[in-house]
């Protein structure tokens, strides 16, 4: 039953915070370039990091800097994590939508006086997330095994309750260092994955519209 | 003068596409632009309504120099329509959406006197029927004219048509032609890149062949494809059979 809960109220969080993540990344405005870098920042260290060490770090960091109740919960934040880990891939995942737009839509909508933002909203989203819509459906497959993972450490809530308050206490050192560890495999790896598709893009699209 | 191109230049890479090319059209004029493909006619239609930046020069609209950096573009693509050789219609949207998508949202119109502009416009070029049908279940002839239909609608003052029957079969070339034709003697200016050498001749005011990104010649079509002066138009002509 608490599987279902957290998975009800994450998914459109998550796929709210995808959609928002998509966007700014695909977003065109040179003022945006800092927005566009903090959005790739977010998403390799998101998923960079397996979301068991996300929850850990989350769930039990939070609560552990001495909230108040009800926000010193691990489930709460452990929930949060699964958000912020979710929302990162499936970003990727709209991106790919977007991306697979044809540019000659976007000169279309430009040139009947259409914003960018008139653009995304009436053109290029609503083709996107059809086309996305099936490896959609695979990442909420998974988030339902993950949400399995933040009702595990529900049980350790209760220890807490009992009074014995191990989290507080526990050290993150190797939780952290793995999570770096992880990072030095997975960034180089996706910057590659980024750079090998922009070339091909380059070789075999038309030329982008202002 | 309607529209001016004052030493346009614009290249992708290390390519000149225009290399300075100059270009005088008045209101109501149609103005065709013959040439090998790579010759630039598509790059030239996409730089009057600004969808490709140029790199020097100047376009003017009414006098108005619209290509200055940093204008926003979109007030002055409501004046110049463009349709493109892939139809590009929207293919999530019903043909009266994707119509009536910017006269709401660009426009400012209300639903019902959007609905109303492209049923009459619809009915005007005998489409009237597909007004509920989605892009992918017309033929490439219906798409076109709808193409063109959605450019009309927004009223523009110049119309740009980028080889419009280059994608069709040749069954379906006439029905597209014969819009343009029913639009010639509406007043509207026209910019039409085209292989088809006989709709050049029959339709335009005036020919112009493109060749190393300039106007390498230009003049009444009779005289151009009759006795074209410059060498290399002749050899044109001579490679189209014409």
């Amino acid at each position: 039953m608490l599987d279902i809960k957290i998975f009800a109220w994450s998914t459109p969080a998550i796929i709210a915070l995808a959609l928002l993540l998509a966007i700014a990344r695909s977003s065109r405005n040179p003022a945006l370039f800092p927005v566009r870098i903090f959005v790739i920042a977010y998403i390799d260290i998101m998923r960079g990091v397996p979301v068991i060490l996300w929850i850990y770090l989350i769930g039990f960091g939070v609560p552990g800097v001495g909230l108040e109740r009800p926000f010193n919960s691990p489930l709460l934040w452990g929930s949060v994590a699964l958000v912020l880990t979710y929302g990162a891939y499936i970003a990727e995942v709209f991106r790919a939508g977007i991306d697979s737009v044809h540019e000659s839509q976007r000169a279309a909508s430009r040139s009947l006086g259409l914003s960018n933002t008139q653009t995304m909203r009436f053109v290029i989203l609503p083709q996107a997330i059809r086309r996305v819509v099936p490896p959609l459906m695979n990442d909420l497959v998974s988030l339902q095994k993950d949400v399995a993972l933040v009702s595990l450490i529900g049980p350790i809530e209760i220890l807490r309750q009992a009074g014995i308050d191990k989290a507080k206490f526990a050290n993150f050192t190797p939780y952290v260092a793995a999570a770096i560890i992880f990072l030095l495999i997975t960034i180089p790896l996706t910057r590659t994955t980024d750079y090998l598709l922009a070339r091909e893009r380059r070789r075999t699209s038309a030329t982008r519209v202002r | 003068m309607k529209l001016e191109l004052r030493q346009v230049t614009k290249s992708f890479g290390s390519r000149n596409v225009l290399s300075g090319l100059d270009l005088q059209v008045h209101a109501g004029e149609v103005v065709s632009f013959i040439g090998s493909s790579g010759s630039g006619k598509t790059t030239l239609l996409r730089c009057v309504n600004l969808l490709e930046p140029i790199d020097d020069g100047a376009v003017l609209l009414d006098g108005d120099e619209i290509s200055k950096i940093g204008r926003d573009p979109n007030p002055i693509r409501r004046r110049i329509g463009i349709v493109f050789q892939s139809f590009n219609l929207f293919p999530h949207m019903s043909v009266q959406r994707n119509i009536t998508l910017a006269l709401t949202q660009v426009l400012g119109k209300p639903a019902d006197e959007a609905n109303e502009i492209a049923k009459s416009l619809l009915d005007r070029f005998g489409l009237v029927e597909k007004i509920d049908s989605y892009p992918d279940q017309l033929s490439g002839g219906q798409q076109q004219r709808v193409a063109i239909v959605r450019a009309l609608a927004m009223n523009p003052e110049v119309l740009l048509l980028d080889e419009i029957t280059s994608a069709l079969d040749p069954e379906l070339v006439g029905e597209v032609l014969d819009v343009v034709r029913e639009l010639k003697g509406s007043g509207i200016t026209m910019l039409i890149a085209t292989h088809e050498m006989n709709f050049a001749q029959e339709i335009s005011d005036r020919v112009c062949f493109l060749d190393g990104g300039r106007v390498a010649e230009q003049g009444h079509p009779k005289q151009l494809f009759s006795s074209p002066s410059d060498e290399r138009t002749r050899q044109f002509l001579r490679r189209v059979n014409f």
